[in-house]
């Protein structure tokens, strides 16, 4: 029905001709033979399946574990493109942790008028208990996933900025290992910068900002929510790569102050949590007291600083979709520059110009829920039915406050394998940021892709796929 | 290590070997459903599996009237069953899946192969022709998963408690098996002797416990006696099912956890002890002592000997 809107194409340009940094991909595209591509698909999904990479879908009747589907085809981007980006986003992640460090203290933003005090003191995801409370090198997101999208030559725009427990790395390093064992010819040809380091360098930032740092021997743990939690093989995986513990909530205990695990000998103590569970399931005692997954008297011992938690409880208001919007002004503020990405604007729908806008404009924008993610309780206008707008128009006329709204972004489309061959799908991107002595940033990232042609939800629980992401070496 | 770490290598192998050990029973059971003598149809060899395997009262309540297929759907597909083959597959890889760090590649792959292509398999394919072929390969998962255990697990304590997992379950399934149908292995049956119900039945446990051909290697004279079997299936070390190699085992890997940790725990005390006793026991003690009470009180003391060791090391 609808013609298929315009969109970047970061294979090919207008002419149909490869753009530099797919010059040799394009060579080797065409040099394969038709059922090349299909084949090393299907060696791929065997090497997935056997290791068990997956991850659980919920919605269904009952969990149940699933691939994220992978396409051979690399996203490649230039060593200059990739040097403006991993500058944006080191200056948005340091703004972000002055922030946080700023509003659960003098809260300079708020006096300076430059930020509503409600929009903070009133937002859920600010928690009180952190008021007046320094981590460890002034370090609260040290683990961050910033979603962009591109939607030309050189715009790109932040979607999102994932402070809190940003997930996926393990696909952006296992998509990598399988690329270099399906296509070797192909690395030899390419430059293509290292990801491989993840795993160290985060062991390196959270030894950074272990609670004592005259100790030569931190103990690190992977905190997961266990087995059946929809990212635990990533859990396992980070645990694994690092060299440290994966634990539950059960096996640790906290005893005078200090946090132990139980291990089959005398209990050791712990340094530094690495945790996958959000705030509400940390510590019964202090947040949600039915959790079963958290540990009782872990933030007291944290207050008392002689655990470090990371992402440090809190970090939530950061990536809150109502505080997005005045992510500009808080990079300003807090580092006196411009912003070096874009933000895409924002309608508030709890403000009632915005909502009438919203209103007007549904079959045209993309609504969200302000605290939702993974893309469920979303409604893209321009490819949702009549019906389905209807619907959503109730309820969000409904509880307006719950909803922000962004014009739909012409996102760039990476050369994809398909039943047909291949074509252009729509992407993002996922850089991995790491925050603690230093600011590290992996080159790549996780390319998340929408298989579907026209589609733009990349979102695994929503159809997406997954692509390794290539930053070429001058 | 995490005590949680080292229950769930435990009960990783305890579950696979499980798996395999109720799939051997209903080999046995079909097997000797269809020797002549059985023409009466009673059923009662399915009883037998389900007996050993400890699911009878499972299978009463919830099935009932005994059939083969009915046994069959309920030792290896059931869910509500806690030792059917596919809960046990299932519990060995959610083990393994929980100290997914703590094991190698191998045996994660082997665990989650066998896990993911049974669970492609469906109950309604495996008619009564297709049975042996498919218990077969269950069997066949489990040793691979011994292998990639034996072959690629570093030798620390992670290694310690999966062995012991392992050794404790087979001790207690040979032991089960063997008191299920204890009276058959009396020594008055020698005397009665070689009707073909008797052999039926002795070749029947030796197979269960893969050790038909073994025996016949074992005793010179190769011929089916009651003693030599009970002695065969208790006492001989160089059964690799037998009560005395399972207890000297879980012996050796309690000393060698001793020495991993610098500490003789109350568990490793009485792995000794058992081994000590078996040592000690001839099988004219045995039928002394009477064969069930023998059997009784071993798995009791086995039982208590995995009791402590979770007490001492934390798992749970």
């Amino acid at each position: 029905m609808s013609e298929e809107r315009s969109f970047f194409n970061e294979m090919l340009d207008e002419e149909g001709n490869p753009r530099a940094p797919y010059a040799m991909m394009a060579d080797w595209l065409d040099s394969k033979p038709p059922n090349y591509l299909k084949r090393k698909s299907r060696e791929a999904e065997t090497i997935f399946r056997r290791l068990g990479i997956t991850f659980a879908v919920y919605g269904a009747q009952k969990a149940t574990e699933r691939l994220i589907p992978f396409d051979p085809i690399p996203r490649v981007i230039s060593a200059a493109e990739w040097r403006r980006l991993s500058a944006g986003i080191d200056q948005r992640v340091r703004a972000l942790n002055a922030f946080l460090h700023d509003i659960y203290h003098r809260q300079e933003i708020i006096r300076a008028g430059r930020i509503p005090a409600e929009l903070i003191l009133q937002n859920e995801a600010f928690l009180p208990e952190m008021v007046g409370f320094t981590p460890a090198r002034k370090v609260y997101a040290h683990i961050i996933g910033t979603d962009l999208v591109r939607v030309s030559e050189d715009e790109f725009y932040v979607l999102e900025d994932n402070t809190r427990t940003p997930s996926g790395v393990s696909y952006m390093l296992e998509n990598r290992e399988t690329m270099m064992r399906l296509f070797p010819d192909l690395f030899q040809r390419h430059r293509v910068a290292d990801v491989e380091q993840y795993p160290e360098h985060l062991r390196a930032t959270l030894e950074s900002v272990g609670p004592d740092q005259s100790k030569s021997d931190q103990t690190i743990v992977v905190l997961t929510p266990g087995i059946y939690n929809s990212a635990y093989f990533e859990h396992a995986f980070l645990a694994d790569s690092m060299g440290v513990e994966l634990v539950e909530g059960r096996d640790l205990f906290v005893d005078n102050g200090r946090v132990y695990m139980r291990t089959t000998r005398a209990p050791r103590p712990v340094d530094v949590i690495y945790r996958r569970i959000d705030d509400a399931f940390l510590d019964p005692l202090t947040f949600n007291p039915d959790s079963f997954l958290g540990v009782p008297g872990l933030f007291d011992a944290y207050r008392a600083g002689n655990v470090t938690i990371c992402n440090a409880p809190g970090t939530g208001i950061a990536d809150d979709k109502a505080i997005y919007a005045y992510v500009p002004e808080i990079i300003e503020f807090y580092t006196g520059q411009k912003p070096i990405l874009n933000n895409v604007p924002t309608w508030h729908c709890s403000r009632s110009d915005d909502l009438a806008y919203v209103l007007d404009n549904l079959q045209d924008i993309v609504v969200k829920e302000v605290h939702g993610s993974g893309g469920y309780g979303m409604l893209i206008g321009p490819t949702a039915s009549k019906r389905e707008i209807s619907e959503f128009r109730k309820i969000l006329i409904s509880n307006p406050s719950n909803y922000i709204a962004q014009p739909t972004l012409a996102l760039s489309a990476c050369p994809t394998h398909v039943s047909s061959g291949v074509a252009p799908r729509h992407v993002d991107l996922r850089p991995y940021v790491l925050i603690g002595d230093q600011v590290r940033i992996t080159p790549g990232g996780l390319t998340r892709v929408a298989l579907k042609k026209g589609s733009l939800v990349v979102n695994s629980s929503q159809g997406g796929g997954t692509k390794d992401t290539w930053v070429l070496e001058d | 290590m995490l005590g949680r770490t080292a229950a769930s290598l435990f009960w990783m192998s305890r579950f696979q070997e499980r798996a395999q050990n109720s799939a051997k029973l209903l080999e046995v059971a079909y097997r000797t459903d269809m020797m002549p003598s059985n023409r009466s149809k009673d059923a009662g060899d399915w009883r037998f599996a389900l007996i050993a395997s400890g699911s009878e009262f499972g299978y009463s309540e919830k099935i009932g009237e005994l059939t083969p297929r009915g046994v069959i759907n309920y030792m290896v597909f059931d869910r509500d069953n806690p030792s059917s083959v596919r809960v046990c597959l299932e519990n060995a890889r959610n083990n393994g899946r929980a100290v997914r760090t703590g094991i190698t590649a191998e045996l994660w792959e082997s665990l989650n192969t066998t896990y993911l292509e049974f669970s492609d398999v469906n109950p309604l394919s495996i008619t009564q022709d297709k049975l042996p072929e498919f218990l077969s390969w269950i069997s066949q998962r489990s040793h691979l998963f011994r292998g990639a255990l034996l072959n690629t697990l570093l030798r620390d304590d992670g290694y310690y408690f999966s062995q012991l997992g392992n050794f404790v379950e087979r001790a207690d399934n040979t032991a089960r098996i063997l008191d299920t149908q204890y009276w058959v292995l009396l020594p008055d049956n020698d005397v009665i002797g070689d009707g073909s119900l008797e052999r039926q039945q002795w070749s029947g446990i030796l197979r269960a416990l893969s050790g038909l051909r073994s025996y016949r290697f074992a005793y010179p004279d190769a011929k089916l006696k009651a003693t030599n079997i009970a002695e065969f299936l208790i006492l001989r070390k160089e059964m690799p099912r037998s009560l005395a190699y399972c207890c000297d085992w879980i012996d050796d890997t309690a000393d060698d956890l001793a020495q991993f940790y610098g500490e003789r725990l109350p568990s490793l005390d009485m792995a000794a002890a058992n081994w000590t006793a078996m040592r000690a026991t001839t099988i004219e003690d045995v039928y002394r002592r009477g064969l069930h009470d023998f059997l009784l009180d071993f798995i009791s003391k086995n039982n208590s000997f995995a009791m402590q060791l979770s007490e001492d090391y934390n798992f749970a």
